[in-house]
C-alpha cells in the first residue's frame, strides 16, 4: 500500500496557502466517498450557504487508485448550489492517476480568491496563478490556454470550469480533460464561487510496487477480464448509446419532454447510427483499457468555397436522451452540435437539455414566449437549442439564470411543475417504470447510478414494495463501496468482493479486504448522515405529475405504488441515519 | 534482435496501460513517469497520442554522452543499462534528440530496453516487438534520413 492513513492536501484560497493533513481512518472510510464525507464532516460548514467562502471542494481518490484497471474515477464533493445539501458527482479522464502521482488521497479547496485564479498541484509543488484574464472564456480555449501554462503533458488533468460555472448556475459542470466531466448539481458554481477557474494536477510521483508475487499475477488477471472476455463489450463496442434502441423497444425512453416514451424515428438517433455516422474514435481514462469514450465529429461547410471546420465531441447515452430524444432532435450532427454548445458553456448537459425540454413545453403551452426565451423553443429546432443552450450557460437574463438554478424553480415563477422532469434533480433517461422514479427521486446524488432502479424495472413486473426497498437499499450499499474504492461502476461485473478483497489484500488493505459488506453499509449510512445533516427530508421531494401519466412496457404508471415505493424507500434512507451511533 | 515498435499509434486510447505495465513490471514501481514507453497527447495539428520511447538508435547518442558506461551500445541499436554505474548526471537524456529518456526526481533514469512487457497490455495493438538484424536497423535508418 501507499500509506495506511489519508493523506491530504488542504489548500486555502483565501490566504494562497496549503497545508499536507495525515489523517486516520483507512480502515474505516476506505477511501473516495467515504473519505469525501469524512473530509466534509471536518472541513464543511453544516450550516452555510453552498457558496461560503470556507466550504470545501473536496477531491479523493481510492486505495487501489493506480494499482488496477478501472480504478481510475475521483469522488468530487461538495455542498450544491442546486439543493443547498451535501452530495457527491464522480469523474474520470486522468484525475483519479493524477492525484494519485501528486501523492494525495484527496484535495481539499477552501477558502475564495480575490480574483480568478488556477491552483495546480504536484507531489512537490503548489502555486496558485491569477487567471483573471480568462474571466467569461469557454471550457475550451481554456483547456487550451491551461495546457500551454502548465507542465506535464500526458500526466496531469486539468479541470476548468466554463461561464455557466463563473456564473452559478447550479447545472454547471467542471470539465475534466476535455472529455469527461463532473457533471451534475453544480460542481462548476462551487469552484466559480471561490473564484477558482482551473485546477491542474501533476502525477510526478512514483511508488513502490507491493512487495509479493499475487500482485502482478492478479493485475494480469484483472486486465485479461477487462480486455479479453466480453464482460465489457457493450462498453467498448456501441458503447452506452447501444440502450437507445433497447429502451425505445420497450417504451422507456424520454421522448419530446417525456411526452411519450418510444418513437419510430429512434433508427436516426440510435447507437448503431452515432457510431455509423458520427463515431470519430476512442479515448479511455487513464489506468482502464477499456477505452468507453467515444469521441464523435462534425464537419460543417462555414464557406461555399469547400472551406470546413470541425469539432469533436464525446457522445453517450445520456447525452442523445437529454439533447436529443428529450428535445426531438432526431439528427445525430445537430445533437453533437447542442452538445458541443454545451461543453463550451460548462454546463451538465443532461440537467440542460431536460430544463431546455421543459422550457420548450412551457412556451408551447403559452406560459412563456420569446420575452423571456428570446429565441423560440420548438421540438426539433436544433439550432433554436444551440442559441438557448449560450443564454442558458451565461446566465443571459432573469428567465435562463432561474432555469439555471433547476427546472421546477423556473416552473415555481411561470407555470408548469406538473411537466417538470425533476426527479430530485432533472431526470436521468430511464423512464423504466415506479421503481426508477421513486430511485432517482430519493438517491444520494440523484443520479441513475446509485442504485439499479431502471433495471430492477425492467426485470420486474410485480409489485413488491419490500422487496424493491430492500434491494435500493442494499445495492446502494455495494455501490458505495465501489465509489470509495473508487472504481469505474462500469467495472462492477469484474469487481465482485471475492476479486476486490483479492486486490485489497494484495496491496496489503487486509481489514479492508475482510469487511467490504459492513464498510460499504457503514460509508452509506455515513454519506446519507452527511446529507441529512444539510437538510436533505425526503417528504420534501415531489415527483411531478408528468411521470404519473406515462406508460412503459408494464403498462400505465400505478400512482398508488409509485407513492408507496417512494414513501417506504424514505422511510428506509431515514432509518439508515438512525441505526449506527457515531 | 528485438525492437519495440509502435506502428499502430493512432489506434491509442490514452489509458497509459503501457506505462503502467513498463513501471510495475521492469522498475517494480507504480508510475507512469518512471517507465521506458510514456504516452502523451500529441498537439501541433493533428490530435491523438504519441509515445515517447527509445527508436533504437544506432549508434545511440545517449550512449556516447554516457560518462561512466552506464549506458552502452547493444547490438542493432538501443542501449544495454547498467544502472549501478550511472551517476544521475542526465547527460543522456540531453544527449536524447526525441525526449525518449526520463528521468525521476531522484536522478534516476529510464529508458527503454526493448524487452517487450508492455505490448500485451495495450488493449488495441499499439505495439509490437519487432525482429530485426543490424542489417534491417542499417536500413531504417536511411529511410528515416
Amino acid at each position: 500500500m501507499i500509506r495506511d492513513h489519508f493523506r491530504i492536501l488542504v489548500v486555502n484560497l483565501t490566504s494562497g496557502k496549503g497545508q499536507v493533513v495525515h489523517l486516520d481512518g483507512r480502515n474505516t472510510e476506505v477511501g473516495g466517498s467515504g473519505l469525501a464525507a469524512l473530509l466534509f464532516q471536518k472541513y464543511g460548514l453544516l450550516d452555510q450557504p453552498w457558496d461560503a467562502p470556507e466550504q470545501p471542494i473536496i477531491f479523493a481518490i481510492g486505495p487501489l487508485t493506480g494499482y488496477f484497471p478501472l480504478m481510475s474515477k475521483t469522488v468530487c464533493s461538495f455542498k450544491s448550489p442546486y439543493h443547498d445539501q451535501y452530495t457527491e458527482s464522480h469523474a474520470g479522464g486522468r484525475s483519479a492517476l493524477s492525484l494519485c502521482f501528486a501523492n494525495l488521497d484527496a484535495l481539499v479547496i477552501v477558502g475564495k480568491s480575490e480574483r480568478l485564479c488556477c491552483l495546480s498541484v504536484s507531489s512537490r509543488s503548489l502555486d496558485i496563478k491569477d487567471i483573471d484574464f480568462m474571466r467569461g472564456m469557454d471550457v475550451d480555449e481554456t483547456g487550451k490556454l491551461l495546457r500551454g501554462m502548465s507542465k506535464g503533458s500526458g500526466h496531469r488533468t486539468i479541470l476548468r470550469i466554463g461561464p455557466a460555472g463563473e456564473n452559478g448556475a447550479s447545472m454547471s459542470c467542471i470539465n475534466v480533460d476535455t472529455y469527461r466531466h463532473f457533471g451534475r448539481l453544480g460542481g462548476g458554481a462551487a469552484l466559480g464561487a471561490k473564484n477558482l477557474k482551473g485546477i491542474i494536477i501533476h502525477g510526478d510521483a512514483i511508488f513502490p510496487i507491493p512487495d509479493n508475487k499475487e500482485y502482478n499475477k492478479l493485475f494480469a488477471e484483472v486486465h485479461k477480464q477487462v480486455t479479453a472476455t466480453d464482460m465489457m463489450k457493450k462498453y467498448h463496442n456501441l458503447g452506452t448509446p447501444a440502450n437507445l434502441q433497447g429502451l425505445n423497444d420497450i417504451k422507456s425512453l424520454p421522448w419530446r419532454n417525456l411526452q411519450a416514451t418510444s418513437d419510430p424515428a429512434i433508427d436516426k438517433i440510435n447507437g448503431e447510427r452515432f457510431a455509423t455516422d458520427t463515431l470519430l474514435r476512442n479515448s479511455a481514462c487513464s489506468g482502464c483499457p477499456v477505452g468507453c469514450i467515444h469521441v464523435g465529429y462534425i464537419r460543417e461547410m462555414f464557406n461555399a468555397n469547400h472551406r470546413y471546420t470541425f469539432k469533436q465531441v464525446a457522445y453517450d447515452y445520456e447525452m442523445i436522451f437529454s439533447l436529443g430524444t428529450m428535445l426531438g432532435v432526431t439528427d445525430t450532427s445537430s445533437v453533437l452540435n447542442i452538445l458541443d454548445c454545451m461543453e463550451k458553456v460548462g454546463l451538465d448537459a443532461m440537467s440542460g437539455g431536460v430544463a431546455l425540454a421543459w422550457a420548450t413545453e412551457a412556451t408551447e403551452k403559452g406560459l412563456i414566449s420569446n420575452h423571456e426565451t428570446i429565441v423560440k423553443l420548438s421540438f426539433g429546432d436544433a439550432e433554436a437549442y444551440q442559441q438557448a443552450t449560450k443564454m442558458l450557460g451565461t446566465c443571459h437574463n432573469d428567465f435562463y439564470r432561474l432555469l439555471g438554478k433547476g427546472s421546477l424553480q423556473a416552473a415555481a415563477e411561470y407555470g408548469g411543475e406538473d411537466f417538470a422532469c425533476v426527479l430530485g434533480q432533472e431526470m436521468a433517461g430511464y423512464a423504466t417504470g415506479e421503481v426508477f422514479f421513486a430511485a432517482q427521486s430519493l438517491g444520494f446524488r440523484h443520479s441513475h447510478l446509485d442504485s439499479g432502479g431502471y433495471s430492477y424495472d425492467q426485470k420486474h413486473s410485480d409489485q413488491d414494495i419490500q422487496g424493491v426497498t430492500d434491494f435500493l437499499i442494499s445495492d446502494e450499499a455495494s455501490r458505495t463501496f465501489m465509489t470509495s474504492m473508487v472504481s469505474c461502476l462500469f467495472a462492477r461485473g469484474v469487481y465482485k468482493n471475492e476479486i476486490l478483497a483479492d486486490c485489497l489484500n494484495s496491496v496489503g488493505y487486509s481489514e479492508i479486504a475482510a469487511n467490504i459488506d459492513p464498510l460499504g453499509v457503514h460509508i452509506q449510512k455515513m454519506r446519507w448522515k452527511t446529507r441529512f445533516a444539510t437538510g436533505f427530508n425526503p417528504e420534501a421531494i415531489t415527483i411531478p405529475k408528468r411521470f404519473y401519466k406515462i406508460k412503459t412496457w408494464k403498462g400505465a404508471i400505478d400512482p398508488l405504488y409509485l407513492n408507496a415505493l417512494k414513501t417506504e424507500y424514505g422511510k428506509a434512507i431515514t432509518n439508515l441515519t438512525k441505526s449506527e451511533n457515531e | 534482435m528485438k525492437k519495440l515498435t509502435t506502428p499502430r499509434i493512432d489506434r491509442c486510447i490514452g489509458c497509459h496501460s503501457c506505462s503502467l505495465a513498463c513501471a510495475r513490471l521492469v522498475h517494480k514501481q507504480i508510475s507512469w513517469d518512471t517507465a521506458g514507453i510514456r504516452i502523451k497527447s500529441s498537439g501541433g495539428l493533428t490530435t491523438g497520442f504519441k509515445a515517447n520511447h527509445c527508436l533504437a538508435c544506432d549508434p545511440a547518442p545517449c550512449a556516447d554522452a554516457c560518462p561512466t558506461g552506464a549506458f552502452s551500445y547493444r547490438k542493432g541499436g538501443g542501449v544495454i543499462v547498467k544502472k549501478k554505474l550511472c551517476i544521475t548526471c542526465g547527460e543522456c537524456v540531453a544527449a536524447c534528440p526525441i525526449d525518449a529518456i526520463a528521468q525521476d526526481y531522484t536522478g534516476a533514469v529510464y529508458v527503454c530496453i526493448h524487452c517487450g512487457r508492455c505490448v500485451d497490455y495495450c488493449p488495441h495493438n499499439c505495439l509490437e516487438l519487432e525482429e530485426i538484424s543490424s542489417d534491417q536497423n542499417d536500413t531504417i535508418k536511411e529511410v528515416t534520413v
